[in-house]
């Protein structure tokens, strides 16, 4: 779909439609308590209870309700030439627990979303093996297979944030990410079906990875890694991975930036050094101040955000009990703590996971409050079990400055109105 | 077909094939084709097939990316970051434009016509002469400025400061708003297509 951006904010659409679905829903909600008059959705038969729904031919593969068709994947016209090479955004300010549908996750691609057929794949390993082979589809299915669930963030998310509050809304400020169960097999697997005796010593070896699509995306990653927990996938929550994300495989590079889970996977070259391709020198390196650049930024560091109230998901439902939840993720390991602060970061309350965190996976976590209509700057601030605390924006800056583009993992502020309104603002 | 492995899935690739994809290069050279093309060619070329994204200068056009210009901005609050101002490594130039451009009708170019393009392409950002012909023989002679502009990943080091236990009660005195997204207001409406509200 394409989406305007003129006109009034998100915010705004969404709490002047939610005043109106509230005053509704207030007057029932309060009925239950204590109703003056019946409500009429209990005391008259509703034509669901009395009719029929559809048969279960209707939707042999379903999609969400119509009530639901907001929480889509946006567009933001003015960051890219084209929507070849670009990005969109999942609803993560709709969404709860962790896990994305694939339908609404996020895409990033370089020269589109290519279709590949199973008959028509191929995944090649050259280079410094003792083998050089090539498998179709149908001989990855025949590997062990293993499931594991990881977030995938984009190296980019909130990187229109760097130099101030841009973005108003959960999905564009921190919707480059989704998170999947996957299955597939693994890196190491496919490396030692072709042997890695002809490398020699590996710890200083590496693998360039490409997709078969015309940007390529070629990255290079070191052995250690790709030994390590790398796999490639080409199942994601239960089913096919979606074309937009790769079908029919991709590659999986637990914790480490999105870019490097290269798509449509085609080739695995084991080399003795980085090819510093385009996308690890022009592109997903940092800029610091001083105008040197790091590179080989892989890890994406703990960071958290506030899902609901957000910007698009303001509170509509009156004064007293409030969940405020969110989403937290550490590409360093498993998510241990996240606090959250109500007045812009003065004091902190420990919130509650909704789950034990799992290692570079999304953790979902609650703080069950009250709200009385007092205005709030909603912060979280995520921990991980390697002791590393989520920073503000303006501790980054001390060490990056503005220009880093990639990995913002800056706490974020939602500034809530006494009217239930969101808006994304920084706070000193 | 030669079982290599230990389950015998998959077979052999042949040297044709293995050609046909394995066509990265890196920085020492290693993977670059024999062939040559010069600036004056290039120029043609540049005009042709990239042009009109990238500008008849490789300044670039629109929000296209601009592949010249931009020397010594890098610690500049907007810095310009092309090939010439940021690119550490020729070779990535070689392989980047033979493999994915032109964007739409990528790897249609002979390994001489990329030559030519890349020759141009450092011409645009005065890094050689109109008369330079660039070759597989003397491509690692040309010097990228922003060559020794990078440092490998130092968080762990410079961002130590962060695993540290963090602040619960009176963290700071008071909380000002410093900056408002509604303000820029630039955000997608969530309509979707339909204009509804006045």
């Amino acid at each position: 779909m394409t989406v305007r951006f003129k006109g009034k904010s998100p915010s705004r659409r969404a709490f002047l439609k939610g005043t109106l679905a509230s005053t509704a829903g207030a007057i029932a909600g309060a009925g239950a308590a204590s109703a003056a008059t019946p409500d009429p959705l209990i005391t008259e038969k509703q034509s669901w209870a009395m009719g029929l729904g559809d048969g279960v031919d209707a939707t042999p593969y379903g999609l969400p309700i119509k009530y639901e068709s907001d929480v889509i994947r946006r567009n933001v016209e003015w960051l890219t030439a084209d929507t070849i090479s670009s990005i969109n955004f999942t609803p993560i300010h709709a969404l709860d627990g962790t896990i994305t549908p694939q339908g609404c996750a996020f895409e990033r691609h370089h020269s589109g979303a290519i279709e590949l057929r199973k008959e028509d794949y191929r995944l090649m390993i050259n280079g410094m093996v003792d083998q050089e082979l090539v498998f179709t589809y149908e001989d990855l299915e025949r590997f062990p297979r293993e499931n594991r669930t990881f977030f995938l963030e984009c190296a980019a998310n909130t990187g229109m944030e760097w130099a101030g509050a841009q973005l108003n809304g959960a999905q564009f400020t921190h919707g480059m990410i989704h998170n999947m169960e996957y299955t597939g097999v693994s890196l190491r697997t496919l490396l030692e079906e072709a042997g890695l005796n002809a490398a020699g010593d590996l710890k200083d070896k590496w693998v360039y990875v490409e997709g078969a699509d015309a940007s390529s995306n070629g990255r290079s990653i070191p052995m250690e890694k790709a030994l390590d927990d790398c796999m490639i996938a080409f199942k994601a929550n239960g089913e096919a991975l979606r074309k937009e994300h790769g079908y029919p495989a991709r590659l999986v590079v637990p914790g480490w930036e999105g870019n490097m889970w290269v798509k449509w996977i085609r080739r695995i070259e084991v080399m003795d050094g980085p090819v510093e391709s385009r996308e690890e020198t022009s592109k997903y390196t940092d800029t610091l101040a001083n105008g040197t650049s790091r590179k080989w930024t892989w890890v994406m560091d703990a960071k958290s955000v506030v899902t609901s109230p957000s910007p698009q998901s303001p509170i509509k439902h009156g004064h007293g009990p409030l969940v405020i939840t969110g989403l937290a993720w550490s590409g360093r390991g498993a998510i241990s703590r996240v606090d959250v602060s109500k007045d812009g970061g003065k004091t902190w309350e420990t919130a509650r996971l909704a789950n034990p965190g799992q290692p570079m996976a999304l953790t979902r976590f609650y703080l069950d409050t009250e709200w009385n209509g007092e205005e709030m700057f909603l912060q979280a601030r995520a921990m991980d079990e390697t002791g590393y605390v989520q920073p503000t924006k303006h501790q980054l800056r001390e060490v990056r400055g503005e220009n880093s583009i990639y990995h913002n993992n800056c706490v974020q502020t939602w500034w809530v109105k006494s009217n239930g309104e969101a808006e994304n603002v920084e706070v000193s | 077909p030669a079982y290599a492995g230990k389950l015998g899935l998959g077979r052999a690739a042949l040297p044709e094939e293995v050609a046909a994809w394995n066509h990265d290069i890196s920085p020492d050279g290693t993977g670059l084709p024999v062939g040559s093309g010069s600036v004056e060619d290039g120029e043609m070329i540049f005009s042709d097939n990239c042009a009109i994204c990238h500008g008849e200068f490789a300044e670039g056009v629109d929000n296209w990316p601009k592949l010249a210009g931009g020397m010594d901005t890098l610690n500049h609050k907007d810095p310009l970051k092309t090939v010439g101002s940021y690119w550490p490594y020729l070779s990535t130039t070689y392989d980047y434009v033979r493999r994915s451009m032109p964007f739409g009708a990528a790897q249609s170019m002979s390994d001489d016509d990329v030559y030519a393009i890349v020759a141009y392409i450092l011409y645009s950002n005065d890094l050689v002469d109109d008369d330079f012909v660039l070759s597989n023989e003397n491509f690692l002679d040309v010097e990228m400025p922003n060559a020794d502009g990078f440092i490998v990943d130092d968080r762990e080091t410079s961002e130590k400061a962060f695993w540290a236990e963090p602040c619960m009660e009176n963290c700071k005195d008071e909380v000002k708003i410093t900056m408002r997204a509604a303000v820029l207001d630039v955000t997608p409406d969530e309509a979707g297509g339909e204009a509804t509200e006045g």
